[in-house]
């Protein structure tokens, strides 16, 4: 193995925690619903994905989210809140996180190497991630297992690399 | 404290209040709407359900300074909407009601519904009211209801 594959895996299982971390995996479900929590319990009352991944008329996601966070009620929001398309699933229909080897395939289908450098850096609900707000009983969401930056810097890393997958 | 200026139901109104304050609290306390109802606070009922930019919206989870310029539209309106009369008709038809608590959020979500969805099916009224609960348990009159306002509407 090349040293610059071995840099490049490693920069990939950066992203791939952050991927499966709470804040991004709950919204790339496998399931009809979203998620929530670090437990990643499912979305009370009843949300559903909806056929443009928005919820449904009468029970979209902008019907609590708005935004931005709302700390004073707990309901978090950002521009645009949506669940990601299933075909941007990174778990399986047990709730499990899928392989590292099979979202490093899907993140390579679905965007090339500027969009998805695009994604990390600036979407809305990307950034979200590491400014999740307040939990209803006025806790601090917890954050991805790395800095917004540091995450910008692997996927910059894997793409100079090539975008190897394990 | 800070100054609001809202339009509810196509009227301007202006409220003073704490900007976290909850949309269901400046209806209901500051400006004494209270067809709209305190559920559960959670989001979890949709008995606070209101227009807020069109759009079905829990009042107990907005703060009133993320509202913008966005309507609102309440209960109180429906009365003055041609799918809201209809619907309100139908649930006098089908005497829908128990208690009536929920009522005002059920039917807030209907008419979202209905203005989108002209023929809903029975999956669309269980995904769409999905949120909507009621403790009297009348959603079989509820899907009935809406079934016969489509009907008028189509």
């Amino acid at each position: 193995m090349f040293l610059a594959d071995a840099d490049g895996l490693a920069a990939w299982q950066k992203i791939y925690s952050v991927l499966t971390s709470p804040r991004c995996i709950n919204c790339h479900t496998a399931t009809n619903y979203p998620q929530q929590g670090d437990d990643r319990h499912r979305h009370f009352a009843n949300v559903i994905r909806g056929p443009q991944d928005k919820g449904v008329v009468a029970l979209n996601c902008a019907t609590c989210h708005q935004s931005t966070n709302a700390d004073s009620t707990g309901v978090p929001g950002a521009h645009g809140w949506h669940l990601a398309p299933l075909s941007m699933k990174w778990q399986d229909l047990n709730d499990r996180p899928l392989p590292s080897s099979e979202v490093c395939r899907s993140v390579k289908s679905q965007l090339d190497g500027p969009h998805l450098l695009k994604h990390h850096e600036g979407e809305a609900l990307v950034l979200w991630s590491w400014s999740p707000g307040r939990r209803p009983d006025g806790t601090m969401r917890t954050l991805p297992p790395m800095t917004h930056p540091e995450f910008v810097e692997a996927t910059r890393q894997w793409l100079k690399a090539g975008r190897p997958c394990p | 404290m800070k100054a609001f200026h809202l339009r509810v139901n196509g009227e301007r109104k202006s409220v003073t209040v704490d900007p976290s304050t909850p949309l269901l609290w400046v209806l209901r306390e500051e400006l004494h709407m209270t067809g709209t109802k305190y559920g559960c606070g959670i989001g979890a009922c949709g008995a606070c359900a209101v227009h807020l930019g069109g759009l079905a919206t829990r009042s107990c989870l907005v703060p009133v300074s993320l509202i913008g310029d966005r309507d609102v539209v309440t209960i109180e309106a429906m009365s003055h909407d041609a799918v809201g009369r209809i619907v309100q008709n139908a649930w006098v038809d089908k005497d829908v009601v128990q208690c009536g608590y929920c009522q005002s959020g059920q039917i807030m979500s209907v008419v979202a519904l209905l203005k989108s969805n002209r023929a809903p099916s029975d999956t669309n009224i269980e995904e769409s009211l999905g949120g909507n609960l009621c403790r009297c348990g009348t959603y079989v009159r509820i899907r009935e209801a809406v079934k016969s306002a489509a009907t008028k509407l189509a």
